[in-house]
């Protein structure tokens, strides 16, 4: 896993709605290819994502062969306080990638 | 009447109307019209667009961060970074994917910007060149790129001008199985549907571009050896003379319009 490109308001309203998203570099690689050699190629795909605002899971995804490489994923929260919305993606080969961002509410 | 007759009777109709068709084919091929060109992002959906506008969801994006950290990193016997040499990118590499395929003297030949990135590589730096279509190599002229945004495509200079003639000439020729030539569609017939997909007019204007179909990154010699493919002719290899001249004559045929690397193609 490597790069990955975040987007959170960095101040919101109290009670105001904020979209998130997020694009990560995978290969999402489905398992059901084979190499040129007619080796099977192992499945390796980003199997879950979770986001934390101020460690309470406000969004929680399962992913599955069927999405495409570098997924890109939007959605809502509330925002309640300041703090910090951590994101994470976990792949097939146990690897975690985490990403911070800080929030001002007002 | 027999059927013999009424073949008779109708054969010098559909004659007629044979030579009507390839009368009208011969007006319609050559150059688009200036007032008809337009670059290829005006004839994808809404969706696309909107991708590909966004960079925080440009999968392109990706690429251009991680040849961002190429272009910063020392490499090579000289241990010198692209930094080093050309400074900020977004001054000293504005404008330049927009004027490339550009003459190498040393050459005698146009070379495309992934082969002056590699030549750059190799002299300068005395690094092993990147392989093409290699992550690196697509990063790291994504990064280049990226700074010509909304740049207008360039007018060659007159040395390219034998060159590009030779593009054209390949771009005109029939080839391949099914004897197509690659002016048949996106001259003749851009805008119209083969199948489900809509030609383009095929203007090179933002690669290295992120296709949806390859789930990556991919150059336009990627994209040019796919083309051969589905016209079931050979295929040029990676950096083939032919390749260069087919880029350039391209680039010549979309000048004027602005480049949008990287840009996000169904």
């Amino acid at each position: 896993m490597a790069q990955a490109l975040i987007n959170v308001p960095f101040k919101a309203r109290r009670g105001e709605i904020i979209e998130i998203k997020t694009l990560i570099s995978h290969v999402m690689e489905t398992g059901y290819r084979r190499s040129n050699s007619g080796e099977p190629i192992p499945r390796d795909i980003i199997n879950a994502f979770v986001c934390t605002y101020n460690g309470d899971v406000v969004f929680r995804a399962e992913l599955f062969p069927a999405i495409a490489a570098n997924p890109f994923m939007s959605f809502f929260t509330v925002a309640t306080e300041s703090g910090v919305i951590t994101l994470s993606w976990t792949d097939d080969k146990g690897a975690t990638e985490v990403r911070t961002a800080k929030i001002t509410v007002e | 009447m027999t059927s013999a007759m009424i073949r008779r009777q109708v054969w010098p109709g559909m004659t007629c109307l044979l030579f009507g068709l390839v009368a009208a084919a011969v007006v319609r091929a050559g150059e688009i019209a200036p007032a008809d060109k337009r670059s290829d992002f005006s004839l994808m959906s809404r969706e696309t667009q909107a991708m590909q506008d966004d960079d925080m969801a440009n999968p392109g994006m990706l690429f251009v961060l991680d040849g961002e950290t190429l272009w910063n990193r020392k490499d090579g016997g000289e241990g010198r970074s692209c930094a080093d040499c050309h400074g900020d990118a977004g001054a000293s590499m504005k404008g330049v994917a927009a004027r490339y395929p550009a003459y190498e003297v040393a050459l005698a030949r146009p070379i495309d910007l992934e082969q002056r990135i590699n030549r750059c590589r190799d002299s300068h730096q005395r690094a092993t060149p990147f392989a093409w279509e290699s992550t690196e190599l697509l990063a790291l002229t994504a990064f280049v790129a990226r700074q010509s945004r909304g740049v207008a495509i360039a007018e060659p200079d007159d040395k390219l001008k034998p060159f590009i003639a030779a593009g054209r000439e390949i771009f005109e020729r029939r080839q391949g199985q099914l004897a197509l030539s690659c002016s048949q569609c996106h001259d003749d017939n851009w805008g119209r549907r083969l199948a489900g997909a809509i030609i383009p007019q095929g203007h090179p204007t933002g690669y290295p571009l992120y296709r949806l179909e390859w789930q990556s990154l991919g150059s336009l010699q990627r994209r040019l050896r796919n083309c051969m493919f589905g016209m079931r002719a050979e295929p040029y290899s990676y950096g083939a003379p032919e390749q260069v001249e087919l880029e350039l004559y391209l680039m010549w045929r979309a000048r004027g319009l602005a480049t949008d690397s990287p840009a996000v193609r169904p």
